[in-house]
């Protein structure tokens, strides 16, 4: 039996060892015609030449383009669309360096990076980095528009899965609140995160920030009023959440009677 | 056959070659991609939203290009593979023709059948883009081709071997066509350029440069969204392809004439 196997594998062996892998043998340099080697040595010494007259590639900064529509997309991910989601966030992310040239995130089309956002969000509803892209990375530019922009995406974006989105509405709530310094902004983020971010996996932190921040405007009767509705609701009911609670409701008070 | 085949060695054998490209059905595999990718181009236009033509025009030229030089490089290598191992080229090169006539009528013959695959590809875009502009496209796509078929008969004679070969084409076509980015990144902003490896990175890159055809040039698709092509930057073009043609038909010469029989 042995010896049948090892027959097979050398006939096998054989049948293909043909022309292809066995190549040809080789003369010696001397056979070539030297017009040949003339041409070869020409024909390189003018590759290099046109190579070096030649201008060297220039960095050009190029535009963000319009994103393509979702069902494009669908078609180009060819059933994939969560990992053409993923590199697409990374091209996106990688934009602003181009070959040989880096382009500050400020002096992007906001429209459009917003644009692509949406995309990839479509494509990967669960994905977390384009939110975080927006409120950390393109939010985080030193032109106020344009960071307004970004934290009104992000809200328009929790709205959408509230449950799954609230930690960016969150720091969406402390930008607008220290960076941007605009209060009642703050407050209607914080206030969104209290009224649509039920689910068990909501911190109490997230939840009660619209009380700081109302705190913080000075507005104690609202803050209050929203902590009642939140007793009284029900949706709170670990009772270190309700102690928390009820004492910061003891705490208004006494600033109430004190401002009084 | 044989008196002409003394006469006009290189006429013939490129005629020949010509021939095994009908008989292999190749323009039919040609105008069957051509069919599937206009296809596939329209139903693109159905899910595009605004700019319906130009993501067509991107979508097809892109498309072809790709297309065409994997085409052309397969049959090139997998006809002359065959013909080493049915010893083709030995009964050619027994005959009192020079080696260098052999080499010029099959390279001839192929560079009529990547043409012939430039027009067709030319002829679809037509549906979608300016002549004049599909006219620069179809000449920078010849060229493109032309570039391919040399170097695939280069590698052919160097590797004898298909998949070999094949890789070696589809190496070198990726390179050419990414040198120029990959310089500019290894010069950006982001790379440390002090460090002596990327020093030494930068340097290899830059005379990898040197021996490499600009093909990041050639065949742009923007010429077809943006109808920005000019007849300068195809001078440019043609001044390129003839230099590195001549360049590889050297290499080509120069590998053939040392091969025993």
């Amino acid at each position: 039996m042995g010896w049948h196997l090892e027959c097979v594998a050398r006939a096998i062996g054989r049948a293909g060892r043909t022309a292809e892998t066995q190549g040809m043998a080789e003369r010696s340099i001397r056979d070539v015609p030297r017009p040949v080697i003339g041409l070869l040595l020409v024909a390189l010494g003018a590759q290099i030449g046109w190579h070096g007259l030649r201008p060297g590639p220039q960095a050009g900064a190029q535009a963000l383009p319009e994103p393509p529509s979702i069902e494009a997309l669908r078609v180009a991910a060819l059933g994939d669309p969560w990992v053409t989601a993923k590199v697409l966030m990374l091209w996106l992310q990688a934009f602003d360096n181009q070959p040989g040239i880096s382009i500050p995130f400020r002096d992007l089309d906001y429209a459009r990076v917003e644009g692509w956002l949406a995309r990839i969000l479509e494509l990967d509803p669960r994905a977390q980095y384009p939110l975080l892209a927006a409120s950390r990375v393109y939010g985080a530019v030193s032109v106020e528009e344009k960071q307004r922009r970004m934290l009104d995406f992000v809200y328009r974006q929790f709205r959408l899965d509230p449950d799954r989105r609230w930690r960016w509405m969150a720091y969406a709530a402390i930008a607008a609140k220290h960076r941007l310094r605009d209060l009642p902004l703050a407050l209607e983020y914080a206030r969104a995160i209290t009224e649509h971010a039920t689910g068990p996996e909501v911190p109490n932190w997230a939840r009660h920030m619209s009380v700081v921040v109302l705190e913080d405007m000075g507005e104690l009767e609202a803050a209050t009023i929203l902590i009642y509705q939140l007793l009284d609701s029900g949706v709170v009911t670990d009772p270190h959440e309700v102690r928390f609670l009820t004492l910061k409701l003891e705490e208004l008070r006494a600033g109430m009677e004190a401002a009084r | 056959m044989w008196s002409a085949m003394r006469s006009r060695p290189v006429a013939v054998i490129a005629a020949y070659t010509l021939l095994e490209g009908m008989r292999n059905r190749l323009a039919w595999l040609v105008l069957g991609i051509i069919v599937a990718v206009f296809g596939l181009s329209e139903f693109i236009a159905e899910v595009a939203i605004t700019e319906t033509v130009e993501f067509q025009s991107a979508f097809l030229g892109a498309t072809l290009r790709g297309f065409s030089v994997f085409m052309v490089s397969l049959f090139v290598i997998t006809s002359m593979v065959r013909e080493l191992n049915d010893k083709g080229l030995d009964l050619v090169l027994s005959l009192p023709i020079p080696r260098a006539s052999y080499f010029l009528g099959k390279l001839l013959g192929f560079s009529f059948l990547s043409a012939a695959t430039a027009l067709l590809c030319s002829l679809l875009l037509l549906l979608y883009v300016p002549p004049e502009q599909v006219l620069i496209w179809g000449i920078s796509l010849a060229c493109e081709l032309l570039i391919v078929t040399a170097f695939s008969l280069l590698c052919l004679f160097t590797f004898s071997h298909v998949t070999l070969a094949l890789s070696v084409v589809m190496a070198f076509y990726v390179l050419a066509r990414t040198i120029s980015a990959l310089q500019l990144i290894g010069g950006g902003p982001l790379i440390e350029g002090t460090s002596l490896s990327q020093q030494v990175i930068n340097a290899f890159m830059a005379s990898l440069a040197f021996v490499l055809p600009e093909l990041h040039n050639f065949t742009v698709s923007e010429w077809l969204v943006y109808h920005t092509g000019q007849w300068g930057a195809l001078l440019a073009i043609i001044g390129q392809s003839a230099i590195y043609v001549l360049l590889l038909c050297g290499a080509a010469l120069f590998d053939l004439y040392r091969k025993s029989l």
